[in-house]
């Protein structure tokens, strides 16, 4: 595969140097240093990872950096405009959905996409669209009540 | 009064107002006999630096901020938020003035580590004695500041002032503390604010830097980024306990920037990025020795009985068998039972299964070495640097970002070990981060456990007798609550050989224990023919046990009639760590379809006085949440001396699909210390579940997890 010279990040063109094997969270996180997006598995498995591609949810550990192109990347560090949350972290933080934290960039990230794609999620769209994804804290009630709230604030908007 | 300051050796208290900037600090004294037991806790070796008798201390600056100092690590129980709180309430400040410096051990005292639910009972209380000191300092020096009476004084929002006076005319804490080099020391005596009068502890404040996390922000250890800093990738063995009998390394260096590094059996790459790492481990052509004879996870129950380590036995109260009774006489013949039950209860091995894996950045330079690394025991973690790379403590610094996540698996330092020796063989920053399949396979597990207990009981519901043994899986939670009529129970821990690295896990005997006693329990009521909850109510006299049931009973609606055939309601709960938990669940079981759902679960909990509601709410939701695993599905394979589980693919963890309908009762005892609640939360979902699984389908199930493969007829 050959190497990456740049992505589209966050709306922004950003040049790189990465041979195209690699995976997409590998270059986000080490040599962007756009860390909120984590390794969890590494296997697609727990969602740790979920960055958006053109929208679509994807798991970054296992997507080599290489297969990307001109495809728009939208990870964690991109929800916020001026210094303003997205309304779904405000809403993670008024319903308290983390502990320790580490699953949260994804799991805002795999909420975020269903949230493009479907305004009104019911309790079971949102368990199927995110039942990917691990909170080992168990902190799932709260998430889906967060993705609830932040659904409610963007319909009002 | 003059009080060395041990944060570092050698360092006086001048040094560390120069370090910090001049003030008021006060510094909270231990009784030496319990610092010498914490450090024994903490697995300190000869040598090692003696624990100091400051457990944590308080800073304000002549800016008025306020800074405070501890051991402790948030990984998620959010106690970054909760020991805020304690300072806040007592110094009559805002929370956001508060700002918690926690686990450098350059910087913070001594602390054997964030383990065994005490950084509630020990830690806040300790740190609202040291704010509620400094605030009686700050007010000694506003009535000369002021020339006020000092009884006339009040303080709010870091302000002092006369009460009915003008509030302009307040003065700040930074005025006060200028210039001032002040030192106090408390102890346990100092008199703090009841929580009956709390008005910032005791109410739910938002995660302090929740914001952080949100956004992406918070650096933990895996996410740092030193300049000049490589990855390192170590070779794993084929087996446990298998050595190199034969290497050849030739392909790995001849890899354009990957460094081999090998010290004895310890082999690795140090490579500019975490691929070329990974690649060069790979081409390393390595023979290692075959394992010898274990046991695997298919006869690992037999094994653990026949393998007792002898003299390894505990009573269940500080060594003996039954406790004597308090009258010295034998204990009389137990009444005759009309029922009696003998039954065996087993818990498999599981992983803790962080969603952050082990993770170590550290750097090495001019024989000071610096490690970022995710664990519960920042000072453990020197200790066992300073061991393993043979130098002295001293030159060791541990720092620890707010980590993603332990439930006791994080007390130990693999990665930071790792990583220092890479950076020590290359004389670069290193990072290592365990791949999860490393995390699967090389950390520590919960042990496997089977309890044998025999029981009996007269038609009228009175327990007669009462015997449980536990082998391998641990003490805490084998002493029955349960009274027993006319006779003394008795317990025996037994340790065992054991094929896998066992160690802490969230209320890891406690959870085993509870589960074989309450499911025992539950059977015993079937055989008498009463109800489960009643049967448990006629054999406590704990107050606030019996307050959890009846609450967790009522909330959950027990002894209503079921949605439908398939539904079973089951019961359980315990204490642990002065709580006390109550479980009520409902299940939907099919043995046809072998299917089983958790449909609802009902918690009540007391945990003393309640220090952040919502926090409290959010760990008992995702005590259950976590419990739900072990019981039903959660389980690590192995055979011949390797995990043959290691993915998330096939170990099984809970996800959205397996959440019940959860709802928590907390009993808010405002007149009784607070206690922590990482841990007892979670011993009482598995027994409820399993009460509700044969209630609702007639299958008993002794063993955790229980429905692996699903419900079987």
């Amino acid at each position: 595969m050959s190497k990456v010279a740049e992505l589209q990040v966050n709306g922004k063109t950003v040049p790189v140097s990465a041979e195209g094997e690699r995976s997409l969270l590998s270059v986000l996180r080490d040599d962007l240093d756009l860390t909120g997006s984590k390794y969890g598995c590494g296997e697609g498995q727990c969602g740790a990872c979920t960055v958006l591609l053109d929208g679509a949810p994807t798991r970054s550990c296992l997507y080599p950096v290489g297969s990307v192109g001109q495809r728009k990347i939208t990870t964690i560090e991109g929800l916020e405009t001026d210094g303003q949350l997205h309304p779904l972290q405000e809403a993670f933080l008024k319903e308290d959905a983390l502990q320790c934290g580490y699953c949260t960039s994804g799991m805002i990230m795999a909420g975020y996409a269903l949230l493009q794609k479907n305004r009104d999620p019911s309790e079971n769209e949102i368990i199927r669209a995110m039942t990917g994804n691990v909170c080992r804290c168990g902190v799932y009630q709260r998430i889906i009540a967060a993705i609830r709230e932040g659904a409610k604030t963007l319909q009002a908007k | 009064m003059e009080t060395p300051l041990p944060a570092r050796a050698g360092e006086s208290r001048r040094d560390f107002f120069k370090t910090l900037g001049s003030g008021v600090m006060v510094l909270f004294l231990v009784p030496a006999a319990l610092a010498q037991e914490a450090g024994s806790a903490g697995r300190r070796r000869r040598g090692a630096q003696a624990p100091s008798e400051v457990s944590a201390w308080l800073h304000i600056g002549e800016d008025g901020a306020v800074t405070v100092f501890t051991g402790k690590t948030e990984v998620g129980q959010n106690i970054r938020t909760s020991l805020t709180q304690a300072v806040a309430e007592e110094l009559r400040v805002p929370v956001s003035a508060i700002k918690m410096l926690m686990a450098d051990t350059d910087l913070v005292p001594y602390d054997a580590g964030t383990f065994g639910s005490q950084t509630t009972s020990q830690m806040a209380s300790r740190l609202h004695r040291v704010a509620a000191a400094a605030r009686e300092v700050l007010l000694d020096k506003a009535a000369d500041y002021l020339k006020a009476d000092r009884a006339s004084l009040t303080v709010a929002d870091g302000k002092i002032f006369k009460a009915n006076a003008d509030r302009r005319q307040a003065v700040t804490f930074g005025q006060l503390t200028k210039g001032q080099k002040f030192t106090k020391t408390v102890d346990d005596s100092t008199v703090v604010t009841p929580a009956s009068q709390w008005t910032i502890a005791g109410t739910s404040v938002p995660k302090v830097d929740g914001r952080a996390f949100v956004t992406g922000r918070h650096k933990y250890s895996s996410d740092l980024k030193l300049p000049g800093m490589l990855f390192a990738k170590r070779l794993r063995p084929a087996s446990f306990g298998a050595n190199i009998v034969s290497i050849d390394t030739k392909a790995a260096e001849a890899m354009e920037g990957a460094k081999v590094v090998r010290e004895g059996d310890f082999v690795g790459v140090v490579a500019p990025g975490s691929l070329e790492a990974e690649h060069a481990v790979n081409a390393i052509k390595v023979e290692w020795s075959a394992p010898e004879e274990q046991p695997s996870s298919a006869n690992i129950f037999e094994y653990l009985r026949q393998n007792v380590v002898p003299g390894g036995g505990r009573g269940g109260r500080e060594g003996g068998a039954a406790p004597a009774r308090a009258d010295g006489n034998e204990p009389v013949a137990a009444p005759v039972a009309d029922q009696t039950l003998k039954q065996t209860y087993t818990v498999a091995y599981i992983a803790h299964t962080p969603l952050e894996p082990r993770a170590a950045v550290a750097d090495w330079k001019e024989d000071k070495l610096t490690v970022w690394t995710g664990t519960q025991r920042p000072f453990g973690v020197r200790s066992d640097l300073a061991n393993a790379l043979g130098i002295p403590e001293e030159r060791i610094r541990v720092i620890v970002p707010d980590t993603g996540s332990g439930y006791g698996g994080k007390h130990t330092g693999e990665a930071a070990i790792e990583a220092a020796r890479f950076s020590r063989a290359v004389g670069q920053p290193v990072k290592l981060v365990w791949t999860r399949q490393e995390e699967f396979t090389w950390a520590y597990f919960r042990p496997a456990g089977v309890i044998d207990i025999s029981s009996g009981a007269r038609n009228d519901g009175t327990l007669t007798s009462w015997e449980a043994t536990n082998y391998q899986s641990g003490n805490s939670g084998l002493q029955s609550p349960y009274k027993i009529s006319g006779g003394d129970q008795k317990t025996t821990f037994h340790s065992t050989r054991g094929p896998l690295s066992i160690g802490s896990y969230r209320a890891l005997a406690s959870t085993a224990n509870h589960f074989a006693r309450e499911v025992h329990m539950d059977e015993m009521a079937r055989l008498l023919k009463m109800d489960p909850l009643e049967f448990r109510l006629k054999n406590l006299s704990n107050e606030r046990l019996r307050a959890v049931f009846e609450a967790a009973a009522k909330a959950f609606g027990w002894g209503t009639a079921k949605a439908s055939a398939g539904h079973g309601f089951g019961i359980a709960g315990g204490t642990e760590k002065n709580s006390y938990i109550a479980t009520c669940a409902e299940v939907l079981a099919d043995t046809a379809s072998g299917t089983v759902k958790v449909l609802r679960a009902v918690t009540a909990f007391d945990c003393g006085a309640v220090v952040n509601p919502n926090h409290l709410k959010n760990q008992i939701e995702g005590a259950m949440m976590m419990g739900l695993g072990g019981a039903l599905f959660e389980a690590i394979e192995f055979k011949a001396g390797m995990i043959t589980n290691p993915h998330l693919a096939d170990y099984r963890v809970p996800r959205f699909t397996d959440l019940p309908k959860m709802e928590v009762v907390l009993i808010d005892r405002k007149d009784i210390a607070s206690a922590g609640a990482g841990e007892t939360p979670i011993v009482g979902i598995a027994p409820a579940v399993g009460n509700a699984i044969f209630d609702a389908s007639q299958v008993r199930l002794r063993s955790m997890p229980m429905v692996p493969d699903g419900l079987k007829g």
